[in-house]
């Protein structure tokens, strides 16, 4: 077994271990290793089912059906555009399709150089102020397709401290 | 009054006062806030006071329901009153602060409204167009206090209600004030409350469940967050009421991960009761006991519906069980549960408080009380608004939200959620009500009134909500699983203008199978946005899928998790979506 391997069960068993709700289930455990780690390695997968006295296949049956999760490392910047019924009568498809294009995408999905990562959400959940899109896990409302480009380019452009 | 309560009361009198000697300023912070700009408002204004060296209280609250002016910087100075300032730039937050605070004197230019003061040409806060007409209840506290904070909440009536049940009435009493209000669910059933309610107290099990539902994955609807992050102890205290008029032990709170304002303030407001004996053992020193806490699902949609939440608080895949056994009987981890939307809790405290005829004289015959209607999409005000049943959708629409920004005219609004269906613009005239909503075809559902214009194209967007709702579906019940791929196909194909000649027919039949062969309400209603649009623009439709001449085709990215993600419109629709997942997981068991 590889240090990394190591490493990074021994971060999924100290998420799993202090999660902040009191009812601890493998969607729980599940939900905070993705918080703190950002994704959900095979190590995770088995520390859950430690954990919770259930099976590796009981544990990835819940984590590929909510697609909160993620199984490979996340890319170092975000983009989340909503695909809501009100984005969407308010222009989210064209917003979309600019940011794709600028980012140099088809779908979602990242950028090979893993620095940007795009998704697109069923419902950011603020409605009134759609179309609704997130850079970096900040939710930016009233978008347009010149705010969407700038805030694209912004996060494009960003250097990674680590 | 408990002698506890009587202490707190006493201690939040003092607080209260406290804060009414110093200028207050209040900023909305919550996921709303975050959308508008606020975080940056609420940086300007601490620096502000600091730079300037002024003395003020601070509070990040939750959304006043008033979105589309948000960022809202509220200022309210002892003994003339609060100005409450809208669309503020962050630029501008110094210059106001220092105008009112160090001078005394409101920027005008500024200002969207007053309370208790008079400011020349400025309209008061319930003048507003979208306020006139409003009645609060469950938003009482909306943007008005510190969303969590125990002193402010009870300085505003709070716990009433919870006190007098606890000294005054058995748990029958309780749940007989329920039953007369004629209170009905929230969140898209409208069944009534009191009879809910009265299932679960009919089970004498020792340990039984209330469950909040704030799941909320209805785009369209925000009411339940909003209500999360602005007044999380309306809901603590109507859980609590709940569960008292049930006699049960155990109350859970049920919010979407990701929502990070509702989850934190709702875990701080459940923190602080515990601190004050409003949760846990002998709540304010009586006989009765009751636990609390918040349990995050992932995100999905049907694990709003009830059975499936309960799979989802027990940490599997949101599925809806098969009923018989009713909740009621066998709910979570086996024990009796009662299900109830945020919102409809939410109204439990001040229907105790008032009592059941004051909720009842409000409202029509068989609605009773408020609703909280969302406005979003093609409209000038867009927010919360909370109106009495019998408001017809017209003044909703035209007056309070003020029509299309660009006086464009409204042609339907989507009700109801993904499931729901179009009311169009010669229905407006028809009044908020459950029934009679219904009987229309389209549901008032959780509340949600995503509005849209003259340019809006109906096949378009009925696409995007199946395209929504086969995403979805949790594919238990194969009717659903395939009955959304199947409508989703076809819409496709008529967006693409290669519409098959029984394509028409062929959705109907696909409809009506899903309706008899799915679980829960997400197949059996999955059918209903095409069935009602179809009704309202059966001609558009024609038009789209059969029509002579140019048909426009909109290109339309989806979800790599829907059936059409993989393609993008243009394409011939015959593959099935590819596989998203790259990882593959260890088979064998762990040690």
């Amino acid at each position: 077994m590889t240090t990394s391997q190591n490493v990074l069960r021994e971060k999924a068993r100290n998420a799993i271990e202090t999660q902040p709700y009191k009812t601890i289930t493998v969607l729980s455990s599940l939900l905070s290793v993705q918080d703190s780690i950002g994704w959900i390695p095979s190590e995770a997968l088995e520390e859950v089912a430690r954990v919770t006295s259930s099976t590796v296949n009981d544990v990835w049956g819940v984590a590929s059906f909510y697609p909160n999760f993620r199984f490979t490392l996340p890319p170092k910047n975000s983009i989340e555009v909503c695909w809501g019924p009100t984005c969407h009568v308010l222009g989210a498809q064209s917003i979309l399709q600019h940011i794709l294009a600028e980012v140099g995408l088809e779908n979602e999905g990242e950028t090979s150089d893993q620095h940007l990562g795009l998704k697109l959400n069923t419902c950011l959940g603020v409605c009134p102020h759609g179309p609704v899109a997130s850079f970096n896990h900040r939710l930016q409302g009233k978008m347009t397709k010149e705010k969407a480009l700038r805030l694209t380019k912004s996060l494009m452009k960003e250097t990674q401290n680590d | 009054m408990t002698e506890d309560f009587q202490k707190l009361t006493l201690r939040s009198k003092l607080a209260w006062d406290l804060l009414s000697q110093k200028p207050w300023i209040r900023v909305g912070t919550g996921l709303f806030g975050e959308a508008s700009g606020s975080l940056q408002i609420i940086d300007e204004v601490y620096t502000a006071i600091k730079t300037n060296a002024l003395e003020a209280t601070v509070s990040e609250v939750g959304t006043s329901g008033l979105c589309y002016a948000e960022p809202l910087l509220d200022i309210q100075i002892p003994n003339r009153g609060r100005v409450i300032y809208g669309n503020v730039d962050p630029s501008n937050v110094e210059y106001i602060i220092k105008e009112h605070l160090a001078k005394g004197s409101p920027t005008k230019k500024f200002a969207l409204a007053t309370i208790d003061c008079h400011l020349e040409g400025i309209p008061k806060f319930k003048d507003l167009p979208m306020m006139k007409g409003q009645i609060r209840i469950a938003l009482r506290n909306a943007g008005e206090i510190e969303p969590g904070d125990i002193d402010q909440y009870i300085a505003n009536n709070g716990f009433v209600g919870l006190d007098r049940a606890l000294s005054e009435m058995d748990p029958s009493e309780v749940l007989g004030i329920i039953k007369s209000s004629g209170l009905r669910g929230r969140g898209g059933a409208a069944f009534s409350t009191g009879t809910k309610w009265g299932f679960l107290a009919g089970n004498t099990a020792p340990k039984k469940y209330i469950l909040c539902n704030g799941e909320e994955g209805d785009p369209g609807a925000f009411n339940d967050k909003a209500i999360l992050e602005t007044d999380p102890l309306s809901l603590i205290e109507g859980c609590i009421l709940a569960g008292y008029a049930t006699n049960a032990t155990n109350g859970v709170v049920f919010i979407r991960h990701g929502h990070d304002a509702p989850i934190d303030r709702t875990n701080k407001a459940i923190d602080a009761c515990y601190a004050d004996g409003l949760l846990g053992k002998n709540i304010l020193g009586s006989e009765f006991s009751f636990d609390m806490e918040i349990v995050l699902v992932g995100e999905s949609y049907v694990a709003g519906e009830e059975t499936a939440l309960m799979e989802a608080v027990e940490g599997k895949r949101s599925m809806p069980r098969f009923r018989p056994p009713f909740p009621a009987a066998y709910g979570v981890w086996g024990f009796p549960s009662n299900i109830n939307n945020i919102k409809t809790i939410s109204y439990a405290p001040e229907i105790v408080r008032n009592g059941p005829e004051w909720f009842s004289s409000i409202g029509t015959d068989k609605s009773k009380g408020t609703a909280i209607a969302c406005l979003s999409g093609h409209i000038k005000f867009s927010g919360l608004v909370e109106v009495p049943f019998g408001t017809s959708i017209r003044k909703i629409v035209e007056q309070m939200g003020g029509g299309d920004p660009n006086s464009k005219s409204i042609k339907f609004l989507q009700t109801g959620g993904p499931l729901g269906g179009v009311l169009t613009n010669d229905q407006f005239d028809m009044l908020l009500d459950f029934d009679e909503m219904a009987a229309a075809g389209a549901m008032f559902g959780s509340g949600g009134l995503i509005v849209c214009n003259q340019e809006t194209s109906s096949v378009d967007l009925t696409r995007v909500l199946i395209a929504f709702d086969q995403m979805e579906s949790c594919g238990k019940c194969f009717p659903c699983r395939l009955g959304t791929s199947h409508l989703l196909d076809i819409l496709d194909r008529a967006c693409l203008g290669k519409s098959l000649s029984g394509d028409l027919q062929l959705m109907e039949r696909v409809g009506q199978n899903m309706k008899v062969g799915s679980l829960c309400g997400h197949g059996q209603l999955g059918y209903n946005p095409v069935a009602s649009a179809l009704k309202a623009f059966s001609s558009e439709f024609n038009q789209q899928m059969f029509g002579e001449g140019d048909i426009e085709i909109k290109k339309f990215v989806a979800p790599l998790h829907t059936r059409r993600g993989s393609q993008t419109l243009g394409e011939t629709p015959t593959s099935i979506v590819k596989e998203d997942f790259t990882f593959e997981p260890k088979l064998e068991a762990s040690q």
